[in-house]
């Protein structure tokens, strides 16, 4: 019985993860066709994560809220390539500039959005098709205005982001290099930690001012602990080990694997020590069970393969950072008031319109959200691949994130943060591969370049198709589930099936056998 | 009887819709802690009155409503739901209305949610308040304890829960607001089991024990009369009569709400009635259930025999639409039905149709009508498709014959004087209807004017003893039915209560729509 | 006198009226340019043959219910492969049709890549209906994503295909096809070519209007025969249809079978007149711009006519025609007939599908 049950657990296991383990299949089969060495994998992937985890992780909330994969975050990536050309054209340049485009993305971004979200409310049910059909007719908007109405209607005479010679328009490829490229990704965290010292004094200053004026009470010590706590942190960064290490711009991995280790470690013994404090049960168990993986994983990085990956691959810091901000926040964002009622709006908008939620209010404030967090997605993006193409950066962007979600295991209706993450890395090591192992294979790497787009379209379609018959399954499930479960509350169909209406015999013509035979199939509709 | 104040009095409201009084006059006074029952048939106009009292969209997308609504003396004016839960009027509804991804409390807190502040939410307003889960907790283990589900985890998916508890967590959810005044009860013991029904009863007499008032509407007779102090009833739109539930008994409630004598003649007593008890049977039903949502079938055995028509009666929600939708396969259904001793099978589609049944259905727009074509072409539909009528021969294709839908379309047209196309569905499958040998017709008459009625009914009852088509005839106007059937069958919680003579009492119809078995008066 | 101008543009539609005023207009301002009427009328009518039979291949599918087939790509890699075939058998080229007339010989062969398109496109659009049958609701998506994902994956074979005839094979590499392969010697003009006439700059390709009529008429027949009227009925009202004994999936799956085929054909009638073959993603866009045209046209997503696509594709190919002229004088050396057509084609069918919803007026 207990093995039946255990295969029963395995069995459905694969069944949820279908998705994910076939991918990985995919992917690791790719990868080993491509004969590539891993370090050559790790180097990229970790690229390829920094570029594009923000724009996938942007795919949340809008599933949240019930309309489905955003499509229409290509919108927002239009927002952030109009942000960059302006910023390239007034000349901002470094991490400042970066943040000025960002804030430059921002307004345009949220007025995107609530286009978006005003759309999507007269479309209710079909987003997915609608925001894939604005995404082309943005595209034409878009090319209008940087073709046409830049240097026509807008005048403007600079070289490095217009056409010369009598032509019109914007050029094809702009370059970021002075400007914002890679900003991000070679901001080391020593300045983050810096400033964001300092910002959270004058935050702290300027919430004590507030509430004086609010005549509000203030609680010293709470100010008292949490500055001292800064300065602690602030402090540690002048030991000359940390120094170092956070002065580096891409910290290698192998380094951020044994912080991971320690940092578990620690976390697990703060853990414990909590527990004994407050007099609650220890929890030993799940504690060891970290401490022994915590070991294995730092056991792992002594074999010499994983070690040549560790040390030949460099993170950029603070570019992860941001992302595994926007990773909390998803996480945070809906336990909050707002987040709630999107998600409340996301499992039945009739429901929560007679709760006294304004479903339409919530679901463009849901898409203004998506469209803002893609725009500073493409804004990393493009940062970190340190040119613009005018006209091409923003075409692909929906299909790839929305094809990384799904390979994550995520669905129309149901999707996470975690999900995001890893179907960012399956997708891309198939990514990453096809052309190698297309080369190898078929002696020709435009087919396995074929072949990854063949996936990333195939892998929408399977999944929306799944989505849909999933849908009409449970439907004819429930009515055959009723059926045989007679009278409503589920209790007793014997006692519901003896009871027959006074005055009529009961022919003896019909076939018990029969019966049952149409009990059991239930006719399709 | 001790007099508390009133808390809610509608006065004089009246309300129609696109010309069709559906409210006259109407008032009524609600005390606090009473339970006050709102009694009436299907369309007397109980649930106008009370989407009216809850500013549903409904109404005032249709030109509103007259006559005044005072809460505690003072007139308000309530157009929308967010008003009325404001003045502390609400509403468990029929179908649930919870969320099942949720908790329980998060659906009892629905809307109401309880938020900590944190910084984003000091700079960017409430909505980014975290949400407070232990007080929200809290609160719902007290609602759900005043109304007695002292076992029910507050903390648990709604997912998966039997009806039963997520009755009781609606329940909970308007006893948590703070101002609740007048909580309305949409027939909340439906679709609930005996044990369930008992304890519902019990939390309805906590719930006005704190200072609610319910308005109760149910059709269980003697569940209404056992808990509620005040009985109401309306008919055809007006208010009959609002009394004390003391002085009613099951019998005289029900009088009162059909009540309306023997007023149309009945054809079938025009000519001489034929006796069916020695006819062949035409249809033979066998513990027949259908899944149709909102109007499951049970298990029915029943006998139709050559050439009668049947009427099948019965409040709205109880089974009587399923039968017939079941037989024609629009449902999953099981059991067994025999047309002149051969078995239909069910799940194939159109087997039906097949084997000469015809069908009406009452969902003119979704199921009945080919909405954008024109009336011609919904006439002849069936007759094309199922007996090959309407076609030429044109080239190598088979072709529609325009002219000859063209002229039956019009004689059809002149025969019954139809103005609206709903009408004109209804006559087009009763036009091929009679080619066949056994009708369902389902709510011929719904959305049709008076005189259109009568034309159909008379067409009914022509093809019927003219041309000897077997007529199963589903109605939720038990007048209409009365004057044509040969015998009725009342359906009640998807099984069928009585079989009654159309001449009998209105009591006996009414015991019987309400689940009752009347004494006497039933066929043989 | 307004009631009755609005009431006129209630009866046409209001995206129908503002774009034929556009045409006009543009018209208008081609012959202010100096370009010749005839010939922009010329090329109107061309491009309006181009397309319509693509555009026809979306009727079948919205009347069935399935509703405008973006993945129309299952019939054009039919098509494409019929062509392919017909090229590398050299069809066109036989000795004993040629020595009768070039233009036999060429008919020839373009009768026959579309017979063989048609052929492939039965059970391709078998496997397609079954698959549409299961997501009843959200076909459009579907459709969408098979139909990119089948030309990624035919892209593919196009690679890999061992072609023969120089004309095909793709110059750099040896083997696999070419992006774009001129029909000049093969079916280029096979149909177009039949009685055509000019009068000064306007070309009238008699033979592929003649066919677009026919396969108009043919799709109007099958659409008024019994089967088509229970077709239309199963689209119209599924739940109807069965209570008449209708077998909806039935009918659903002969709709798009029957568009996957016209998608076939459409596509060689297409490429004829063009006189070039595209291969790999070039047809990526061809679901969205034929149901554009017939959604202008005046159909819904869930009705169309054979009036729709007719007067759509004209309208819609007439503004494309005009608007690539224009363009060229106004902004030589930019795409803007490219970017109206992006803009135009989405957002004709956005229009659609918010009209759908009644506006999206209701709540919940």
């Amino acid at each position: 019985m207990d093995k039946n049950a255990f295969g029963k657990k395995c069995l459905s296991f694969l069944q949820r993860n279908a998705v994910v383990l076939i991918f990985a299949v995919v992917a690791l089969f790719a990868m080993i066709a491509s004969i590539q060495p891993a370090t050559y994998f790790a180097g990229e992937i970790t690229t390829r994560i920094a570029r594009n985890a923000f724009l996938v992780l942007s795919l949340i909330i809008p599933v949240l809220a019930g309309m489905g994969l955003n499509f229409g975050i290509v919108v927002g990536a239009m927002a952030a390539q109009i942000a960059v050309f302006f910023g390239v054209h007034w000349n901002w340049t470094g991490l400042s500039g970066f943040f000025l485009t960002a804030l430059l993305a921002t307004p345009i971004a949220m007025l995107f959005g609530y286009l978006v979200g005003r759309l999507f409310n007269r479309i209710k049910g079909m987003e997915m098709i609608g925001g894939l059909v604005l995404g082309y007719c943005a595209d034409g908007l878009y090319q209008l205005l940087f073709l046409v109405i830049f240097g026509t209607v807008i005048k403007i005479d600079d070289s490095r982001v217009m056409m010369t010679d009598g032509a019109t328009g914007a050029i094809n490829t702009i370059d970021l290099t002075p400007n914002i490229g890679s900003s991000l990704d070679t901001t080391p965290l020593l300045s983050v930690i810096e400033v964001a010292f300092y910002a959270f004094l004058v935050f702290q200053l300027a919430a004590i001012l507030y509430r004086l004026m609010k005549k509000r009470p203030i609680s010293w010590a709470r100010h008292g602990v949490q500055v001292a706590i800064a300065v602690v942190v602030y402090a540690l960064t002048y030991i000359p080990y940390v120094e170092d290490l956070l002065r580096q711009e891409r910290l290698l991995l192998l380094v951020l694997t044994e912080f991971l280790c320690l940092f578990v470690l620690l976390a697990q013994a703060v853990r414990c020590i909590l527990a004994l404090l407050r007099k609650q049960p220890v929890p030993w168990k799940s504690a060891l069970g970290y401490v022994i993986a915590d070991a294995i994983v730092y056991g792992l990085t002594y074999i010499p393969a994983v070690y040549d990956v560790l040390v030949s691959t460099r993170v950029p810091m603070f570019t992860y950072l941001v992302i595994a901000a926007l990773f909390v926040f998803n996480n945070v964002f809906s336990k909050t008031r707002l987040g709630h009622n999107i998600r409340a709006v996301g499992q039945s908008r009739e429901i929560a319109f007679v709760s006294g939620i304004n479903v339409d209010r919530t679901r463009i404030i849901a898409m203004i959200f998506s469209t803002i967090f893609a725009a500073w997605g493409q804004l990393i993006n493009l940062q970190n691949l340190g040119t613009l193409s005018t006209y091409y950066a923003h075409t692909s962007i929906g299909t790839f994130a929305i094809a990384a979600l799904l390979v994550g295991g995520a669905s129309v209706h149901k999707a996470n943060s975690k999900q995001a993450i890893l179907g960012v890395i399956l997708f891309h090591s198939l990514y990453v591969a096809a052309p190698a192992a297309g080369r190898e294979l078929f002696g020709n790497a435009v087919v396995g370049e074929y072949f990854r787009t063949f996936v990333s379209y195939g892998i929408i379609a399977v999944a929306l198709a799944m989505h849909a018959g999933n849908r009409l399954r449970e439907l004819r499930a429930s009515q055959n589930e009723n059926l045989r479960a007679g009278p409503a509350g589920g209790g007793k169909p014997r006692a519901a099936l003896s009871a027959v209406s006074r005055g009529f015999s009961v022919p003896g013509r019909c076939r018990e056998g029969k019966k049952l035979k149409t009990s059991g199939e239930g006719p399709g509709l | 009887m001790k007099e508390n104040k009133i808390v809610l009095s509608m006065k004089n409201i009246s309300k129609e819709y696109s010309g069709n009084p559906v409210l006259k006059n109407v008032s009524i006074d609600v005390r606090a802690g009473e339970i006050h029952a709102l009694m009436g048939e299907n369309g007397a106009g109980k649930s106008t009155l009370m989407n009216i009292l809850f500013g549903m969209p409904a109404i005032h997308a249709t030109g509103g409503f007259q006559g005044t609504i005072e809460i505690e003396g003072e007139p308000v004016v309530i157009d929308t739901p967010t008003k009325a839960m404001q003045y502390g009027i609400g509403m468990v509804h029929q179908e649930l209305m919870l969320i099942p991804g949720f908790t329980v409390a998060e659906n009892i807190k629905i809307g109401r949610e309880i938020g900590k502040s944190n910084f984003l939410s000091e700079i960017l307003g409430k909505s980014m308040e975290t949400l407070d889960t232990a007080a929200m907790n809290r609160d719902a283990r007290n609602a759900l304890d005043s109304v007695g589900m002292t076992s029910l985890r507050e903390d648990t998916l709604v997912e998966g829960m039997a009806i039963g508890y997520k009755q009781f967590i609606e329940i909970a959810r308007e006893i948590d607001k703070s101002n609740m005044r007048v909580l309305v009860f949409d027939e909340p013991t439906a679709v609930l089991t005996e044990d369930e029904a008992r304890q519902m009863l019990d939390a309805l007499q906590k719930i006005v024990d704190l200072g609610i008032a319910v308005i109760f509407i149910s059709h269980r007779l003697d569940e209404v009369l056992e808990v509620s102090s005040q009985v109401s009833v309306l008919r055809d739109g007006t208010l009959v009569t609002s009394v004390p539930a003391s002085t009613l008994t099951p019998n005289s409630l029900a009088e009162l709400m059909v009540g309306r004598g023997m007023s149309s003649e009945v054809r079938s007593a025009s000519g001489p009635r034929p006796d069916f008890s020695k006819a062949p049977v035409a249809v033979r039903f066998h513990d027949f259930w259908v899944d149709m949502p909102g109007e499951r079938v049970k298990g029915i055995d029943l006998e139709v025999k050559e050439g009668e028509i049947l009427g099948i009666g019965g409040l709205a929600g109880q089974g009587k639409l399923g039968i017939s939708n079941g037989v024609m396969g629009m449902y999953p259904s099981r059991g067994c039905v025999e047309v002149f001793g051969q078995e239909l099978q069910l799940s194939r589609e159109g087997d039906a149709l097949r084997h000469g049944v015809a069908f009406v259905s009452e969902d003119r727009r979704g199921v009945g009508l080919l909405i954008e074509d024109s009336i011609e072409n919904n006439i002849v539909f069936s007759a094309m498709q199922v007996k090959k009528m309407f076609l030429s021969k044109k080239l190598l294709f088979t072709q529609q014959d325009r002219h000859a839908i063209r002229e039956h379309g019009k004689k059809m047209i002149d025969l019954l004087d139809i103005r609206c196309t709903s009408g004109a569905q209804a006559v087009g499958r009763l036009s091929g209807g009679n080619q066949q040998k056994v009708l369902f017709v389902s709510e011929p008459t719904r959305g049709i004017d008076i005189g259109a009625k009568e034309l159909v009914l008379d067409y009914l009852h022509k093809i019927n003893r003219e041309e000897g088509v077997t007529i199963i005839f589903t109605s939720s106007e038990l007048l209409e039915l009365r004057s044509i059937c040969d015998r009725i069958a009342i359906i009640a919680g998807g099984k069928i209560n009585s079989i009654l003579k159309p001449t009998v009492s209105d009591a006996a119809f009414g015991l019987a729509m309400s689940g009752i078995k009347p004494e006497g008066g039933e066929e043989e | 006198m307004i009631k009755k101008v609005r009431g006129m543009v209630d009866k046409v539609g209001f995206p129908q009226v503002i774009l034929s005023c556009f045409f006009i207009l543009i018209f208008m301002v081609g012959i202010g340019y100096g370009l010749s009427p005839l010939g922009m009328l010329g090329d109107c009518v061309a491009r309006w043959g181009m397309f319509s039979v693509l555009a026809l291949a979306m009727v079948p599918a919205i009347q069935c219910g399935v509703g405008p087939n973006f993945g129309i790509s299952m019939g054009v890699v039919c098509g494409l492969l019929g062509s392919v075939i017909a090229i590398d058998l050299r069809i066109a080229e036989i000795e004993a049709l040629v020595s009768i007339s070039p233009m036999l010989a060429k008919l020839v062969a373009i009768l026959f890549a579309m017979g063989l398109g048609a052929l492939f496109a039965i059970p391709i659009g078998w496997v397609f209906a079954q698959l549409l049958n299961r997501v009843k609701g959200s076909e459009m998506m579907v459709t969408t994503y098979i139909g990119f994902a089948i030309l990624a994956f035919m892209s593919i074979i196009w690679t890999v295909l061992p072609v023969q005839n120089g004309e095909l094979v793709f110059a750099a590499s040896g083997t696999g096809i070419r992006t774009t392969v001129s029909l000049g010697n093969s079916i280029g003009g096979a149909l177009s070519g039949i009685l055509s006439f000019s009068i000064n700059d306007l070309v009238v390709p008699t033979g592929m209007l003649l066919f677009c009529a026919l396969m108009c008429f043919i799709v109007y027949l099958f659409l008024s025969s019994k089967s088509g009227v229970a077709l239309s009925a199963a689209g119209a009202n599924p739940q109807f249809a069965q209570a008449s004994g209708i077998k909806v999936d039935k009918m659903r799956t002969t709709g798009i079978i029957l568009s996957t085929i016209i998608g076939a054909v459409g596509i060689i009638v297409y490429s004829q007149e063009s006189g070039l073959m595209q291969f790999y993603s070039a047809p990526q866009m061809m679901g969205f711009n034929s149901a554009a045209a017939v959604l202008l046209g005046g159909a819904t997503i869930r009705r169309a006519k054979i009036r729709n696509v007719v007067f759509g594709t004209l309208l819609f190919q007439g503004i494309m025609a005009i608007g690539v002229a224009v363009a060229n004088q106004l902004m030589p050396s930019t795409s803007l007939s490219e970017i109206i057509r992006m803009i135009l084609c989405n957002g004709i069918i956005l229009y659609a599908l918010a009209q759908s919803q009644g506006g999206g007026k209701k709540r919940g």
